[in-house]
């Protein structure tokens, strides 16, 4: 028998039914309860402000491959969803709407695709985008919409601060953490989230139930955001035991602005993150550190957009300079 | 907990359909198809001729040096022809071609022998008879055993491990001989711990075989020599690198062979082979083929004369099911993919995997986004992704640099991509060509 339909290729003839698309939805699934507290917090803007977002990656990413690429067209692999969601997530809720376009022209069109598209852009396109749009419109940027529970309304959303732009201003006009810690959310506040920030930063709670359901779904793996989290735990730590009065504790740093948002959804980004376990710690330090750094003496109050950027620059070094131990590069094993 | 090797691995679904099946002996076929190159290394040479006669188990090509191995007479018949048929590699290799004489009784015979313990031959002798008889490694490798047993002076040895672990998916040939011929390969054990002096041997066995990790914990309860030793079920764990790692905790180095840290590892299947050539004085001539995927009608476990069509096996247990797309000779995370089925079985020959659409097919290929999975998983170590785009553009020396050459081609790479990229294949590719490189500098 020689018949024609038979196929013929190499080994393994077994493919598990792990895809792309599958672990993109995963993340999106993953996203779903933060999403739902700013639904409950910002009401109708973030619904909105998500939605442009979305519309606008996926719109962008059509319109480039077709037209300027003229390309395959792979809006349907969730890479530009995911983008379009987690840009959404890193800005404020309510942002004028052509600033979010603009936001996703940058991260779909310079970020991702003028790399050569999905796994070949060096920087996470969402915080390209979100960076780009903190650096134009620094105003707009930071004009946090005060949480107001059950607020439904678009017109009248008030503007308020961020806990580490609280204690960033605080510090810089010599106040102390005592005489600031009126004005700091409490910690189960900033847990549920009630408490100004970016549009999907607002709960930790959510976030960390997201981020379990990724674990578990082996979409991600604990060293990065764990490592990352602990870093700034332990480096807020050190300041905080040495002069309570000018430094945060770290419960506050890790529940406030965007430090599990980043930690376990910005960071873990495949494409650009490191390869082996070794290398996303030594990564996941990096971002700890000048995330830290940047919140205790830089320009902006919050550093973790920066510092997972500079880190996905070191990425390719990281990845060259901590490869998986080969097997067989054990020291001799004892005959007996 | 159990013990499992140190690196990576996969847990691909196990579909093991025909672990509770006997093993049926087939009648001898018509004719059989018997290629001279079923071995790793150097082809047999023919010593019969058209119109000859032969007897079961006669010589009909004779070993073609060192590592190379002779080849038998499964059946008892006349040459038809020697002739270029295409074998499971999809070339054509040269075959002698036997048709059976049907009035010979043996052909048919149930050889079940009474079982032997005493064991007469001296080190030296078994070895010799082991080289004599055609005995490879059945596991898949076919490596001549003899090679195995020579071991060089200044190496020392201190472990025999047996080799019982068939993680394939689908594949249940060692499961069953184990379950049968317990006591035999218990012999055979002993055998092969008298060929190479050592007075400790391991058998290795994944725990989804619990009834053969039992029996054999049974059979060798007062045997102080010989350990059992129950496996995690993991991907690729029946290499013989992963398999002395997982037993013993030994890294056999870059390049090295497991004789570098003072082992030798075979499969149980071999040791069954050993024990009939030593006990019974008979050669390599069958061996069990386990025919089996979902759509079969009965796959089953067969004692198959070496050289019969697969075809055969596959009318044997029912014929060919509607919608198959894929004809694989082996597991299906190392098997051939082959197109005809006059293929013969060959001492390599562990199993016939039908399968349709749903499985046969491979995924579109989509870009790799970085997820690291590959390197996770690779038993050796190794980082696919890079070699794969190192073998693509062609940067051969950088490859080897990044030990390509030790890549085992277990296909776990291949298997987790969730962009069903072509890992292995651009990695075998990658390989070739630096071998060719390293012998043309030569």
């Amino acid at each position: 028998m020689d018949s024609p339909q038979i196929v013929i290729s190499a080994s393994p003839h077994l493919h598990s039914d792990r895809t792309s698309k599958k672990i993109m939805y995963d993340v999106v699934i993953a996203l779903v309860p933060a999403f739902l507290v700013s639904l409950y917090v910002f009401g109708f803007n973030a619904l909105i402000t998500t939605s442009i977002a979305i519309v606008s990656c996926l719109l962008f990413e059509f319109l480039i491959q077709k037209y300027l690429m003229k390309s395959e067209v792979t809006i349907t692999d969730g890479s530009a969803l995911l983008t379009g969601i987690l840009l959404a997530f890193n800005v404020p809720a309510g942002l004028p709407i052509w600033m979010i376009i603009v936001g996703s022209l940058a991260a779909i069109g310079i970020a991702k695709l003028s790399f050569g598209g999905l796994g070949f852009n060096v920087f996470n396109p969402a915080l390209v985008g979100r960076v780009f749009l903190l650096v134009c419109f620094p105003v707009q940027m930071t004009l946090w919409p005060l949480a107001v529970v059950n607020n439904t309304s678009i017109a009248d959303a008030v503007s308020g601060a961020t806990t580490l732009g609280i204690i960033k201003e605080g510090l810089q006009f010599g106040q102390t953490m005592g005489e600031l810690s009126s004005q700091i959310p409490s910690n189960m506040n900033m847990l549920l989230g009630i408490t100004g920030g970016s549009l999907g930063e607002m709960s930790a709670i959510a976030l960390l139930l997201g981020g379990l359901y990724l674990m578990i779904r082996k979409v991600i793996s604990w060293h990065i955001p764990i490592t990352i989290l602990l870093t700034m735990a332990v480096m807020t730590g050190v300041f905080w035991t040495i002069d309570p009065e000018h430094y945060a504790n770290p419960i506050i740093h890790l529940l406030s602005g965007g430090a599990i948002l980043g930690a376990f959804y910005m960071a873990t980004d495949m494409v650009t993150s490191p390869m082996t376990k070794k290398g996303m710690v030594i990564f996941a330090i990096g971002i700890g550190l000048i995330t830290v750094i940047i919140r205790f003496y830089g320009a902006y109050p919050e550093g973790i957009s920066f510092a997972i950027l500079i880190m996905n620059a070191f990425v390719p070094l990281i990845n060259s300079y901590f490869k998986p131990r080969r097997f067989g590069s054990k020291i001799k094993a004892k005959i007996m | 907990m159990l013990k499992t090797f140190s690196k990576g691995g996969i847990h691909p679904p196990e579909n093991k359909l025909t672990s509770a099946k006997d093993i049926k002996r087939l009648p001898a076929p018509k004719v059989v198809y018997v290629p001279i190159a079923q071995h790793i290394g150097i082809p047999a040479e023919i010593i019969v001729d058209r119109k000859d006669k032969v007897e079961i188990g006669q010589v009909i090509a004779k070993s073609g040096g060192f590592v190379s191995s002779n080849i038998h007479s499964p059946v008892a018949g006349t040459v038809t022809k020697l002739d270029m048929i295409i074998d499971s590699s999809g070339y054509k290799k040269q075959c002698i071609v036997i048709r059976t004489d049907a009035k010979n009784e043996t052909n048919f015979q149930e050889i079940d022998y009474p079982l032997k313990k005493e064991i007469d031959l001296e080190p030296a002798e078994i070895v010799k008879r082991i080289s004599d008889f055609g005995i490879v490694g059945l596991g898949g490798a076919t490596f001549p055993s003899h090679v195995k047993l020579n071991v060089k002076e200044d190496k020392k040895m201190d472990c025999l491990i047996i080799n019982g672990v068939e993680c394939e998916p689908y594949l249940t040939a060692d499961h069953r001989l184990m379950l049968e011929k317990g006591e035999e390969i218990v012999v055979g054990i002993k055998i092969l711990m008298k060929a190479l002096h050592v007075n400790k041997a391991i058998i290795g066995i994944e725990d989804n075989k619990h009834d053969a990790v039992e029996l054999f914990k049974r059979l060798t309860a007062n045997e102080k020599q010989i350990q059992v030793a129950a496996l995690q079920v993991k991907y690729p764990q029946g290499g013989e690198k992963q398999l002395i790692s997982a037993i013993l905790d030994r890294e056999v180095p870059k390049n090295g062979l497991p004789m570098d840290v003072g082992v030798v590892v075979n499969n149980v299947g071999t040791v069954f082979a050993i024990y009939e050539a030593i006990q019974h004085n008979k050669p390599l001539i069958e061996r069990v083929v386990t025919v089996t995927g979902k759509k079969l009608k009965n796959p089953s476990n067969f004692w198959v004369k070496i050289g019969t069509p697969i075809k055969d096996l596959i009318e044997e247990v029912g014929g060919m099911p509607e919608g198959t797309r894929k004809i694989i000779n082996g597991g299906p995370m190392m098997g051939k993919a082959i197109k005809n089925t006059d293929v013969p079985v060959t001492k390599g020959t562990s199993g016939i995997l039908i399968v349709d659409e749903d499985e046969a097919c491979r995924g579109e290929v989509k870009n790799c986004i970085r997820c690291g999975e590959c390197v996770n998983v690779c038993p050796m170590g190794l980082e696919p992704h890079l070699l794969m785009n190192l073998s693509e553009k062609g940067m051969y020396e950088k490859a080897a640099q990044e030990d390509i050459m030790t890549c085992i081609e277990c296909g776990s790479c291949s298997y987790v991509c969730p962009s069903n990229r072509p890992l292995l294949d651009y990695i075998r590719f990658g390989k070739n060509i630096t071998k060719q490189l390293a012998s043309s500098k030569n």
